[in-house]
């Protein structure tokens, strides 16, 4: 019972910090975002921190250039000057710039291929992902997750974010408890801003929710018109209908 | 131009008794919608066989199409399905039409079935009618295990990697026989393969070879109705049944009606919740299968669920499939344990009446529970709910025969 | 049952419209199963325009590239080959390529931007065989007083060194030549010829 009144507490000091709920969902609180893929600046924001700093180890193998500048309103010729670094032809897909071999060496495990990585996690696992990293000694890469324990991967936005760390774990009696994310601090400030940070952060995972379904941009739009033509065909087999049954007494 | 019409017209007339001098058109056409006399008094509830009909359309013919665009081995599946939701023109519209409709198979079934207990539609004469549909249901759920397998994600392969364990579960075969199942020592290339072949030809013949011989079944003892009264007994001087109406125009346009409102409910899904929030397609199902590495917690998609929560709430494991294997089959019985001399649930006693609440209590919450972790609390739940789950059939011989049943009306009501 | 009082009218009416309404949502709904089967992206993007290096190409020889999963000839011609061309004209079935497929800037004798290169898709236009090239001095001559040119073994299609049909043979239209153009001298590019560089 004590532990579930932590947790309780921990969500609510979060809710004060960042001005986000926690999500129950699983057992784990997740920091919650609104994903807003209507917002095509957002989009394109995130589609560009995407392919600087996650495509160099991560690939996105099913999805295309152009389909995402088609979708994202970026034309071929910007599409080929600031988001393709690997290859030249439109049409090609997301694939990594480094070896696989090499990152195999480098981390260890291959990282995994991103373009339904938002449908595997979920919106809400990626935004408090990528603000929950700190330094720990022990680990490879010198930081840890609060989101994705004993993670295997360095945090890439670490000069735009700066350095967190995980404060009072211990206790007044020298018991450990579990870190939540309200431990988290700032202790080297990055390139942005907390606020600029956070912005960048919900760019990243509008683009990356975009990348997990494209047609979820269109889907909804086409669904309006089905059902309508639905609700109208509707009415009249009910027409129809009573008309037939006024001959059933 | 009226001229034209009527010379069209005739045209058809005529092209149609040609056609009938040769083949049983029209005979068919009688027998089945024009001269087939439904009970006049369907509800709510005699929807759901129609829908059925309909939603078994739409995956043959999505299927079809996704045939056309999959890749049925261990290193493309992954892919193919991403393939086809973003690079196949509406490719997307196909799959989730078809992902969708798995879930609304037995979202309808389920309905169906229930509406045969409601009203006693598995009573004499209707068995074989009953027992066909029960024969749908086992192959539709074979159908739908073998179909989850092919995206071959996370859940695909741990999913069938379970559900294949079972057998092993039997004894002196069940090495064998899931080896055998399996094709392979685990789950693989091999184990896609043949699961795709069955489902998408050996299955689908199956269930189209039961719908035939269900409608036929049907038609030959004809529809009950929710009074449960057989009309056939009540004819007029014409040898028509007078509480009965011809299927077609009637129930034919009833059921246009009807499967509009279930396509907005079908395409709402599909175009705006394809997800169905991890019910439809679960989250770990977008992660590649991972032959090394089990996902945290694996449970079955949702209408697999009160069974999946019988095995658990068995402590052994061999007693646990059993259970399992006797939760989906006992349905079969089900005319013969029934004592009752009243078909509907209008005309029965208390006895039956709070039976069946009381089983279709225990039948959601095990869906629930099938869905949860395991705790302690869960699965004592679980064990009490399968206890009521199986009192329901195995003791209907007793609380039928002592039931308080009402007099039957001769006549349907209105 | 009783349909002494039917309105016949408003019932023909309603038929109508369901069957009208009904029908119109059927064709809308079997669009996308129709368009599901024309090429995905991922078709269009193997089939994407491609680059050809042809610095390497010796006068009077051939190269086949793939563009859309067809072969494309390209034949450095001589200039006694260009002469053997403009001999022919009498002998081939559209000399002028009228009736034939082919970008504006290939319609002329040579069928080509520059006369030196034939660029063409290798497939003949009669039931899609890809013919064989045969040069003039070969030891198996499709036909008499042949000068060099290609030969469709499946309906025996002749087509001289400008892939123009010749007269009396199935093939009814030249052979046809796919937008292309030079990036450079030596390099063309094939599927695209678009102005802008």
């Amino acid at each position: 019972m004590l532990g579930h009144k932590r947790v309780h507490q921990a969500a609510f000091t979060l809710l004060m910090l960042v001005s986000a709920t926690a999500s129950a969902a699983g057992g784990a609180h997740l920091l919650h975002m609104d994903v807003d893929l209507g917002n095509e600046a957002s989009l394109q924001r995130g589609a560009k921190t995407f392919v600087n700093y996650c495509l160099s180890c991560h690939s996105a193998s099913y999805m295309r250039y152009n389909r995402m500048g088609k979708d994202l309103g970026i034309s071929d010729d910007v599409l080929k000057a600031n988001f393709m670094f690997g290859t030249d032809k439109v049409g090609d897909t997301m694939t990594v710039s480094m070896d696989s071999e090499d990152s195999l060496k480098f981390f260890g495990v291959s990282p995994p291929d991103l373009s339904v990585i938002a449908r595997a996690r979920g919106a809400d696992w990626l935004y408090s992902y990528f603000k929950t990293f700190y330094l720990d000694e022990n680990r490879p890469f010198g930081v840890n997750n609060l989101t994705f324990k004993d993670v295997g991967m360095p945090h890439v936005l670490w000069e735009l974010q700066g350095v967190q760390r995980l404060a009072h774990v211990e206790s007044e009696d020298g018991a450990h408890h579990t870190p939540t994310y309200a431990d988290l601090e700032l202790i080297t400030p990055g390139t942005q801003t907390e606020k600029e940070y956070d912005q960048t952060i919900r760019d990243l995972v509008n683009f990356m929710v975009y990348l997990g379904e494209p047609i979820k941009l269109k889907r909804g739009k086409i669904g309006v018109w089905v059902l309508l033509y639905l609700f109208v065909f509707m009415i009249i087999a009910y027409m129809l209908k009573k008309e037939y049954w006024r001959d059933v007494h | 131009m009226a001229d034209l019409g009527k010379k069209v017209v005739d045209g058809l007339y005529g092209l149609r008794d040609w056609v009938d001098d040769r083949f049983p058109l029209m005979q068919n056409w009688n027998e089945h919608l024009a001269k087939y006399y439904a009970p006049k008094n369907f509800n709510f509830w005699y929807y759901f066989g129609g829908f059925a009909l309909l939603v078994f359309a739409i995956q043959i013919l999505t299927g079809i199409w996704l045939t056309m665009n999959y890749k049925p081995s261990a290193e493309e599946a992954f892919a193919s399905v991403e393939y086809i939701m973003r690079d196949v023109n509406w490719g997307w519209l196909i799959r989730y039409m078809h992902s969708t409709g798995a879930s609304a198979f037995f979202v309808v079934i389920y309905l169906h079935m229930f509406r045969a207990l409601l009203y006693g539609s598995y009573k004499k004469p209707r068995e074989l009618l009953w027992l066909s549909g029960m024969g749908l249901y086992l192959v539709l759920m074979g159908e739908a295990f073998f179909g989850y397998l092919l995206p071959w994600g996370q859940m695909s392969y741990w999913g069938a990697q379970v559900i294949i364990s079972l057998f092993g579960a039997l004894p002196i075969v069940g090495e064998q026989l899931s080896l055998w199942i399996r094709g392979d020592f685990v789950v693989s290339d091999v184990t896609l393969n043949r699961f795709f072949s069955l489902h998408v030809i050996a299955f689908p013949l199956l269930i189209f070879g039961l719908i035939g011989a269900h409608i036929l079944a049907l038609h030959e003892v004809g529809s009950n109705n929710p009074d449960g009264v057989e009309i056939k007994k009540n004819k007029n001087a014409e040898g028509i049944p007078v509480d009965g109406i011809p299927f077609h125009p009637y129930y034919t346009v009833k059921d246009i009606f009807g499967a509009t409102v279930f396509l907005i409910f079908f395409f709402g899904v599909v175009f705006f919740m394809p997800e169905m929030n991890g019910y439809f397609l679960e989250h770990a199902n977008f992660i590649p299968a991972d032959p090394l590495k089990t996902p945290e917690h694996i449970a079955p998609v949702w209408y697999f669920t009160p069974f999946y929560a019988i095995l658990r709430a068995v402590p052994d494991q061999l007693g646990g499939v059993i259970a399992m294997g006797l939760s989906t089959t006992i349905f079969l019985v089900l005319p013969w344990l029934d004592r009752s001399p009243v078909k509907s649930t209008r005309y029965r006693g208390r006895n039956f009446k709070c039976a069946l609440v009381l089983f279709v209590i225990s039948f959601l919450t095990l869906g629930w529970l099938g869905m949860q972790p395991v705790t302690p609390l869960f699965t004592w739940m679980a064990r009490f709910f399968s206890l009521v789950y199986f009192a329901f059939f195995l003791l209907m011989p007793f609380y039928t025969a002592i039931d308080n049943d009402k007099t039957v009306p001769d006549r349907v009501k209105n | 049952m009783d349909n002494s009082n039917v309105d016949k009218s408003r019932r023909r009416f309603l038929t109508a419209a369901a069957t009208v309404v009904g029908g119109a949502g059927a064709a809308a709904g079997a669009v996308p199963f129709i368009a599901t089967m024309t090429p995905s992206a991922k078709t269009k993007a193997i089939g994407a325009p491609v680059e050809v290096d042809i610095s390497k190409l010796k006068p009077g020889e051939r190269m086949i590239e793939k563009w859309q999963g067809k072969p494309v000839w390209i034949l450095r011609r001589t200039k006694e080959m260009l002469a053997d061309i403009a001999a022919q004209d009498g002998a081939v079935s559209d000399p002028k390529s009228e009736s034939s497929a082919q970008p504006e800037y290939a319609k002329n004798e040579y069928r080509a931007r520059e006369d030196e290169f034939l660029v063409v898709i290798g497939i003949c236009t009669h039931l899609g065989c890809s013919p064989s090239f045969v040069l003039k001095d070969s030891d198996n001559t499709p036909a008499d007083n042949w000068k060099g040119g290609f030969f469709c073994p499946c309906h025996g299609s002749r087509f001289d060194l400008a892939g123009r049909v010749f007269k009396g043979v199935p093939a009814p239209t030249n052979l046809v030549i796919p937008p292309y153009k030079f990036i450079t001298p030596s390099r063309l590019v094939i599927g695209d010829d678009s102005e802008a560089v």
